[in-house]
């Protein structure tokens, strides 16, 4: 069937279930918005800066599980795309960004607002195209959301000069997408099931390091059948938080630089430890050689350059998570070798160990009377959203304080930048969640400082009357850097004290959105419960002891089990 | 150890497909000893890739990994963990005088190397081998006085089955 590309563009995205879409136009892609405003099952949700498109866009994939959209237009659309591109690329978040171009006669002519996106973009996305013939559009968008979403998910970047959007094209029914060259590994190969089970009955400390690749295969039922089935205790990372509830008896918390204490001990000193979806990442193993010294790794992931790439892994599981734990849950349930009840009687003394290390050192802070703490404005977000709120997170501090307090218990719903760590992603994610899942409550945890970055949106969420909530950790500081400067650098604090910030709730009214401030601990709670209470997009501005630290910590390239303890 | 590889890359020849290969190399800090390319002829739209590379053993295989992981990619064989053929060729331009042209002529000969182009003051010569091969005729040429020196990278085959 013949029709215009920018027809056969939205029908590819509505046979792909998108009904949700974060943009901003411009010339290149003016042809598309003209259709686009037409579309009665696409909503276009209009950003106002490019990058906050991406985050939003990320964080709707990562609520919903589907792949995220963004359209943005050439040139300087296309660049300030690539923070969020690339923030979703060390996250395997699937998102597909259309990006317009110049026309193909132009392309390489330095023409206005032309850049090489295909080229720039080329190390922070899965795979990107470069559409220039219209004959190729159609299987294009098709193979760019196959291929984001399958396998390990990742950004996919399409780039569409404004002559092929402006062609007539031939739309085909879609077949299913069939790659000559890509075909990821979605089961294990059964012999190295059995190989890792017979390993795991072996071990008399066992732990779980769970990442984010349990939430993407959607195997949490299946970890959490395998963690209870053994009695074996699970540590999770920071993209990991909620593929396992956080207030399980089994669970450790975090682990890693800001990881409890009792995370890290278990990691040092257990004898298996069975690593499902996750990349052995610095900020979890610190020091490599004293990661998991006496431990027999198996390592669950369906990419295989994860698999021994920083550590040496004994046995390596290319597969799907979900897969993997379910063929394991499976052969243990089979095997006559398995006695459960046994497995977990032998585990007691591990777990009765770690239960000593946590007494120890829980996660904790110093109360103050006067003075509101950052923990204790997280513990009663928990608190008083039953903790079933979606958590987005900036980066610095306040990240980590929400990451080690809020106690997910659910998956779906902690969306942070964790890998390339980006100030700024949390608000924007904050209203693509909030798009993606309508009757949650969504708060953004942000510092006075990354607040800033995307603080534009405040026009979007209100825009679109998104009654997003921002929790505001205001110590007038870059506090995580503040916190390096105090221990590393004699207190030294260069660049890092923010004195001049706007008046956060006169910033709110501003944009017609409602601003609240406790500056004592007292205040905390009423401003949460109005917040909840409010129908509209809401800045809470909690002003926090101003040089609190995030605890524990392992310093940089530090064994994990050389933490700084509260 | 630090063991020299090299690896063999069969891809889809599309826009931009080396640049993926290199920047994958650049971005990691692998390393490129030598790169050779072309379409291969016997698939449409397919092209081999021969890099010579070298790393510990765990480099190595993230490199076959990565460059496995790249969309366009086909198929990636580290050729030198199995038997295999390998060669290279140069163009050596020399400077002939009436008294050495005898001699180069002699080596050339040796190293079983053709003279491709002549002028009354030198001669292009051409030789294909091993590496090692094509340096050792470049080193007994140089007191000659070489004008101009041109390689290829490697390219290599594995080694059909000696089995009847």
């Amino acid at each position: 069937m013949k029709m215009r590309a920018t027809e056969a563009f939205l029908k590819c995205l509505e046979e792909q279930n998108v009904d949700t879409i974060f943009g901003f136009p411009g010339g290149a892609v003016i042809d598309l918005y003209d259709d686009l405003y037409d579309s009665k099952t696409i909503k276009h949700i209009l950003v106002r800066h490019e990058q906050a498109a991406v985050h939003a866009a990320d964080a709707f994939a990562r609520v919903r599980g589907e792949v995220g959209v963004a359209l943005v237009t050439s040139g300087p659309g296309a660049t300030n795309t690539v923070t969020g591109i690339a923030s979703a690329y060390c996250d395997s978040i699937p998102i597909v960004v259309f990006c317009g171009q110049v026309p193909t006669g132009l392309i390489g002519n330095d023409a206005f607002q032309e850049v090489d996106i295909v080229g720039i973009t080329r190390p922070c996305t899965k795979h990107n195209y470069l559409v220039k013939d219209p004959k190729e559009l159609v299987a294009t968008i098709r193979e760019a959301f196959h291929i984001a979403r399958t396998g390990r998910p990742g950004p996919v970047l399409v780039d569409l000069p404004k002559d092929v959007m402006a062609a007539k094209v031939d739309f085909t029914e879609p077949k299913p997408v069939n790659m000559r060259t890509y075909k990821p590994t979605y089961e294990p190969h059964p012999g190295q099931v059995e190989k890792a089970c017979k390993t795991i009955v072996k071990a008399k400390k066992p732990v779980l390091y769970v990442g984010g690749g349990v939430i993407a295969a959607n195997a949490w039922d299946e970890l959490t059948e395998l963690a209870r089935s053994l009695d074996i205790p699970v540590t999770m990372t920071l993209m990991g938080l909620g593929g396992f509830p956080g207030t399980d008896s089994l669970s450790m918390g975090m682990l890693g630089m800001h990881g409890t204490y009792y995370s890290n001990m278990a990691v040092a000193n257990c004898d298996v430890l069975i690593a499902v979806g996750a990349r052995f990442d610095d900020r979890v193993t610190g020091k490599i050689s004293a990661f998991a010294p006496h431990a027999k790794i198996i390592h669950i992931d369906i990419d295989p350059t994860s698999i021994s790439k920083n550590v040496k892994v004994d046995i390596p599981i290319v597969a799907d998570c979900k897969h993997a734990l379910a063929a394991m849950n499976d052969y243990i349930k089979r095997n006559d070798s398995f006695d459960t009840a046994a497995e977990k009687e032998k585990h007691v003394p591990w777990l009765e160990q770690i239960k000593v290390w946590k007494n120890e050192h829980p996660l904790g802070y110093v109360e103050e009377t006067d003075v509101i703490k950052p923990q204790f404005v997280v513990q009663k977000l928990h608190e008083l959203t039953g903790g079933d709120a979606i958590i987005t997170t900036e980066v610095g501090q306040n990240q980590m304080w929400a990451a080690q307090f809020y106690h997910f218990n659910h998956p779906r719903h902690f969306m942070t930048s964790g890998g390339l760590g980006v100030m700024g992603y949390g608000f924007p994610a904050a209203i693509g969640a909030q798009l993606a899942a309508p009757d949650k409550v969504v708060i953004d945890i942000a510092g006075d400082g990354s607040i800033q970055m995307n603080i534009q949106e405040l026009a979007t969420a209100r825009h679109n009357k998104l009654p997003v909530k921002i929790a505001i950790l205001n110590n007038s500081f870059l506090g995580m850097v503040r916190q390096w400067q105090e221990l590393f650098y004699d207190k030294k604090y260069s660049s890092t004290p923010l004195e001049t910030a706007p008046d956060f709730v006169l910033l709110a009214e501003a944009y017609g959105a409602v601003g609240l401030r406790a500056t004592k601990p007292s205040e905390v709670e009423p401003v949460i419960k109005e917040a909840l209470a409010t129908d509209n997009t809401v800045i809470m501005d909690f002003v926090i002891s101003r040089e609190e630290g995030v605890y524990p910590m392992v310093p940089a390239g530090k064994a994990t089990t050389e933490m700084l303890l509260v | 150890m630090k063991h020299k590889h090299t690896i063999s890359v069969l891809l889809q020849n599309k826009p931009g497909v080396l640049s993926r290969v290199t920047g994958l190399f650049s971005g990691r800090g692998f390393n490129i000893e030598s790169l050779s390319v072309s379409p291969t002829l016997q698939e449409k739209d397919v092209s081999c890739l021969t890099l010579v590379t070298s790393g510990e053993d765990a480099i190595i295989e993230q490199i076959t990994k990565q460059l496995h992981k790249l969309i366009d990619v086909i198929k990636v064989t580290d050729i030198s963990e199995k038997e295999y053929v390998e060669r290279e060729m140069a163009l050596v331009r020399v400077k002939a005088e009436p008294s050495t042209r005898a001699e180069i002529l002699r080596i050339v000969d040796i190293f079983r190397g053709r003279v491709v182009d002549v002028s009354p003051k030198s001669f292009a010569v051409e030789v294909t081998g091993t590496g090692d091969k094509v340096k050792a005729m470049i080193d007994l040429l140089r007191p000659v006085g070489i004008q101009e020196i041109i390689r290829t990278g490697t390219i290599a085959m594995t080694r059909a089955s000696k089995k009847y």
